[in-house]
């Protein structure tokens, strides 16, 4: 074949995205939706110690999905960025605005210039002081950005998973409606023959930027605390508990 | 960022590509130097911030700093703060240029918190002292060539075997000494009236009322000494700063309670004026 080899930008593109949306597609889910009190995190994810949701900074969270060293990688980067604002300006200049298009920079470049596209698709979500301030951001493997509401969901069946979520969410639920409605969409896909499959407190990764707490907003739900949020696990197992439900005290406590 | 580095994609695409460490000074170092503390010019004569002291108690331990900064022979403010939460379970206080020691701080939080949100853990209380020792060692010890002296750190040690004993107090050198002390610690220049009076007035598992009065109470004796330390000043209802870190948290002791401590203190040395 003495053919030079030739690709139409349009062929070379395609095939990108193809690969990329292949391997998020790989991936468990993660919804991200405002609640009452801010913005919940919810991902499907069985590891404690590989994360897929985290803080960034005051009033801002992270969610990522598809391949873990890539979201690892802008996530280091969003903290190292928001970390740098606060640091040269002031801690209220760090704006999720301006980290989700650094992000869209930065994804775009990469989906345009390197050898393979990041396999990943993000959400930055910043907390205000009212319901409305809230801001939600999605971002894809090509730079793509959104704004998003309400809610959002990433990762493998992302599509039956909006519509899972879209059937039941209401603006303001409380964190337990909240939780109840991201936890129901998780398991409603990704089940054997179409099957909804229960999701325990151990299979899940729960975070919440809560604007009713001090300086910084991102909190953790796990443990205890958690399994007596969820939904179906709270009738069977509060009888168990050999402490009380987890209340306030237990709930200020430090994140991290 | 900077303003000879474009923003935006060079910039965040170096950070996410760029495995690097979880130290933010580091990171800053690499990506805009031009953003930490510097080194002072010789005889420069800026606002100085003087005595800070430090005492463990049944539940943690407590600091407190005068609230005096001094240029020369003058008083260049009768407000500033010095005493600071590092984290959520550390407190650390600077003696010496003011401008500087207070960069320092904020720089010392950033890093700690950094650390937290990078790692998804806490440095240990050691790994906190050690990482300021490393600063104060680093370049910071250019920054603080000008400085008489280095920062006192204290903290509620969460791994400590025993709740009694862990609050825990680390005193500096120049070269990035680092020195556990054992019950109470003072540095600055009236450092040596305010060890005379803790060493009098502390006792083993003082309790929180207790060791805020101790705190206050050296600092009033340092104050009493040494001229470029503040004391109370009642008129203006300027009192020390003083903060607690406990296994609840660290947090500002409040003005009403201050004035409470501050009006005993003077009832008892009116007392007794010879004190």
């Amino acid at each position: 074949m003495s053919m030079p080899f030739y690709a139409s930008a349009e062929q070379i593109m395609r095939d990108r995205s193809e690969f990329a949306r292949k391997g998020i597609a790989r991936g468990r889910g993660v919804v991200v939706l405002t609640y009452a009190d801010g913005v919940l995190f919810v991902a499907e994810n069985a590891s404690v110690a590989l994360h897929k949701v985290s803080e960034i900074y005051d009033r801002i969270g992270f969610a990522g999905v598809g391949k873990y060293n890539e979201y690892e990688n802008l996530r280091v980067a969003g903290i190292r960025l928001a970390d740098l604002r606060g640091y040269s300006y002031d801690r209220r200049d760090v704006t999720a605005r301006a980290l989700a298009n650094a992000y869209a920079q930065t994804l775009g470049t990469i989906f345009t210039e390197q050898q393979k596209p990041y396999e990943v698709e993000i959400c930055v979500a910043e907390v205000g002081a009212t319901p409305e301030a809230d801001q939600l951001y999605r971002l894809t493997y090509d730079g793509t950005i959104v704004d998003e509401p309400q809610f959002l969901a990433m990762g493998g069946q992302a599509e039956a998973l909006t519509n899972e979520v879209k059937g039941h969410f209401t603006p303001g639920l409380a964190l337990r409606e909240a939780l109840a409605v991201a936890v129901r969409a998780l398991g409603a896909t990704g089940g054997t023959n179409g099957k909804p499959r229960e999701l325990p407190a151990t299979q899940l990764e729960v975070a919440v930027l809560d604007r009713t707490r001090g300086k910084r907003k991102f909190k953790r739900i796990t443990g205890l605390a958690l399994t007596e949020l969820l939904p179906t696990a709270a009738a069977t197992e509060t009888v168990e508990l050999p402490e009380p439900p987890a209340d306030d005290a237990n709930g200020d406590q430090p994140a991290g | 960022m900077s303003n000879d580095r474009p923003a935006g994609v060079d910039g965040i695409l170096r950070y996410a590509t760029a495995p690097g460490s979880s130290s933010f000074t580091e990171f800053v170092r690499s990506a805009s130097p031009e953003l930490l503390p510097r080194r002072l010019a010789e005889h420069a004569s800026v606002p100085h911030g003087t005595t800070i002291v430090a005492a463990t108690y049944a539940d943690g331990v407590v600091m407190g700093g005068d609230r005096r900064a001094t240029a020369g022979n003058l008083i260049a403010q009768r407000d500033i703060e010095k005493v600071f939460a590092a984290d959520d379970y550390t407190l650390v206080g600077i003696a010496g240029a003011a401008g500087v020691a207070i960069e320092i701080v904020r720089l010392y939080q950033v890093e700690l918190e950094h650390y937290e949100k990078i790692e998804g853990t806490q440095l240990t209380l050691d790994g906190k002292a050690n990482r300021l020792a490393t600063m104060v060692r680093g370049n910071l010890a250019e920054a603080l060539q000008g400085l008489a002296v280095v920062p006192l750190f204290a903290g509620f040690d969460l791994d400590a075997p025993d709740p009694a004993a862990a609050g825990r107090i680390f005193s500096y050198d120049i070269a990035g000494g680092r020195y556990p002390e054992q019950y109470y610690h003072s540095v600055g220049s009236g450092s040596l009236f305010a060890r005379g009076a803790l060493k009098k007035l502390w006792r083993p598992g003082l309790d929180r009322a207790g060791a805020i009065r101790v705190a206050v109470e050296s600092l009033y004796d340092a104050a009493d000494d040494d001229s470029a330390t503040g004391g109370p000043d009642i008129t203006r209802g300027i009192y020390p700063v003083v903060m607690t870190a406990t296994a609840g948290g660290a947090e500002r002791v409040e003005q009403d309670e201050l004035e409470a401590v501050v009006r005993a203190i003077l009832a008892d040395r009116e007392a007794r004026p010879g004190a």
